[in-house]
């Protein structure tokens, strides 16, 4: 009897482990059902989603104009203080003064990118790029500035 | 308790003490076990914690009720969009809104591909623990496919935040519909490669059965939520008892097991898998159209007054108790977290087992660090 039950647990061990040996067995002989990327070698093929939080980036169209208003509110809505707007007080042509936007300044190192900003942005000015590879050897670049060097509010944005 | 916080015991002869952690591989993250044994046998375990922790409930105070949903991501970080759920409820029972019903569908849709994902990592994670490397790639073949769902919608694989109180932050992408099918499909077909890698695997079942037995009466008395409760027969889902979002208009089985060991924590996981599926497919193609946010103020204010709501996430039941003093942040917030708890019945399960037994108590316990210390 102890022979007996020896034997048939013996039998099921062997069994259950060569069950699992056939699937591992099964992706050796079928590579094309392999699903692993190779990452630094797809670079050129790799494509994110188009809602992929990547970084903040304010577009900018070929007048070199912008959509920020400067009003504040994604500084506002970030909860941990990651951007930082400088305004400016402009003169327009009819006299009156205009809060402007002088700086828009993103420290991408401190963002969670949670996606406050973008929601809470009244006109739309920045968006979320698909951006993924942001390691680099200095913090100090990890600070950036938005707006481009000379660029205006686009017309017609309040 | 005293046994958990005082090191009242002194070593006889023959007996000595050991750490595993906090950097330790099965540990899962930075927990720190002291562990005297005598010989192999455990005579008692000490949890040591805070080495993550990142004050999100005193960080919360400071936020608005709309920005601090976002740090809960970091708390169980596998069922980040779980732990935004029941905060976002939480603020909505202040404000007494509800979402509509599309954000309510989608929101139970993404915590059961969040559910299945977080399973999906717990059943990689306890074959790498208990010496089955194989598994692991397995699991997350299907988890990463949910991920893309995730990524693709919510645009973050795991700390998603496309939670807003009163609904979600944008529609659902296009593709959402068709892909969740697809994946639905094809772990549906994985489920059988599962159960012929571990769970009928010899050594596996060995090293699971008749380890760690918590009977109903500890659970309940620990505070144990979750799989591991309902595990020990324990009816504790909160999808049930207390249903929120969608979980009303669906059918689904609370898995319960009389079995109280780790082998049969282990199954009441893989059955839960199954569950999300079912309840996933039951509602994918029943998405209501309409908003998929409700109007909220600009700046939220909750009236005077405490508001607790309660969700159950992979590991258990995770509550969120808001104190308002009617101004624009939270005067106190109290994650519930279901580790903690979870956790606390961690010693009492490995006395008298062998050190090898602690890793398997430790990973069919399912133990997320970060949620502990929050």
């Amino acid at each position: 009897m102890f022979l007996k039950n020896y034997i048939l647990t013996v039998y099921r061990s062997v069994k259950s482990l060569l069950t699992g040996m056939k699937i591992t067995g099964y992706y050796f002989f079928h590579p094309k059902k392999i699903v692993t990327q190779e990452y630094p070698d797809n670079r050129a093929t790799l494509q994110m989603f188009d809602r992929f939080k990547g970084e903040v980036t304010m577009p900018h169209n070929q007048n070199n104009e912008h959509r920020c208003t400067g009003c504040q509110a994604c500084e506002i809505a970030c909860p941990n203080g990651t951007i930082k707007i400088i305004t400016k007080q402009e003169i327009l042509p009819d006299g009156k003064k205009k809060k402007r936007l002088d700086t828009f300044v993103y420290h991408h190192d401190m963002c969670t990118l949670c996606n406050m900003c973008i929601i809470a942005c009244p006109s739309d000015a920045i968006v979320m790029a698909q951006t993924f590879e942001h390691s680099v050897y200095d913090k100090k670049l990890l600070k950036k500035v938005l707006n481009a060097e000379g660029s205006k509010l686009m017309e017609g944005v309040e | 308790m005293r046994g958990l916080i005082e090191e009242d015991y002194t070593t006889q002869e023959g007996e000595f003490v050991i750490n595993i952690g906090p950097q330790h591989p099965s540990t899962h993250g930075v927990l720190h076990l002291k562990v005297w044994l005598n010989g192999e046998t455990i005579i008692k375990v000490q949890p040591h914690l805070g080495y993550i922790h990142r004050s999100i409930e005193k960080m919360s105070e400071s936020l608005s009720y709309r920005n601090f949903i976002f740090a809960t991501s970091r708390m169980d970080y596998l069922a980040a969009h779980i732990n935004n759920e029941a905060c976002a409820l939480a603020v909505e029972k202040g404000l007494q809104i509800e979402a509509p019903p599309r954000a309510r569908v989608v929101r139970t849709i993404l915590a059961e591909l969040t559910r299945l994902s977080s399973h999906q990592l717990w059943w990689a994670s306890t074959g790498l623990d208990l010496g089955a490397v194989t598994p692991f790639f397995y699991a997350f073949r299907e988890r990463e496919a949910i991920l893309d769902i995730m990524d693709e919608t919510c645009g973050a694989r795991l700390t998603q935040n496309f939670l807003v109180p009163g609904g979600l932050m944008a529609d659902i992408h296009p593709n959402f519909q068709k892909r969740t099918k697809e994946v639905l499909k094809q772990i549906k077909e994985n489920f059988k490669e599962y159960d012929e890698l571990l769970t009928e695997n010899v050594i596996f079942q060995n090293r699971t059965k008749n380890v760690g037995i918590l009977n109903k009466q500890d659970a309940l008395s620990f505070g144990v939520t979750g799989p591991t409760a309902r595990a020990s027969g324990l009816s504790c889902d909160i999808r049930k008892w207390a249903p929120y979002s969608a979980y009303s208009m669906v059918e689904f089985d609370e898995i319960l097991d009389e079995g109280c060991d780790s082998y049969s924590r282990y199954m009441v996981r893989m059955k839960e898998m199954r569950q999300s599926v079912n309840i996933i497919e039951q509602l994918i193609d029943n998405i209501p159209e309409g908003d998929f946010q409700e109007k909220t103020k600009n700046v939220i204010k909750l009236p005077k007054g405490d508001f607790y709501q309660r969700v159950e996430t992979p590991r258990g039941e995770l509550g969120v108790y808001i104190v308002s003093d009617g101004a624009s942040s939270p005067y106190r917030i109290k994650y519930r977290s279901p580790n903690f708890s979870n956790l606390s019945v961690l010693p009492e399960l490995a006395k008298g087992c062998k050190i090898g037994d602690l890793v398997a108590i430790m990973s069919t316990i399912d133990l997320v660090i970060p949620d502990i210390d929050r």
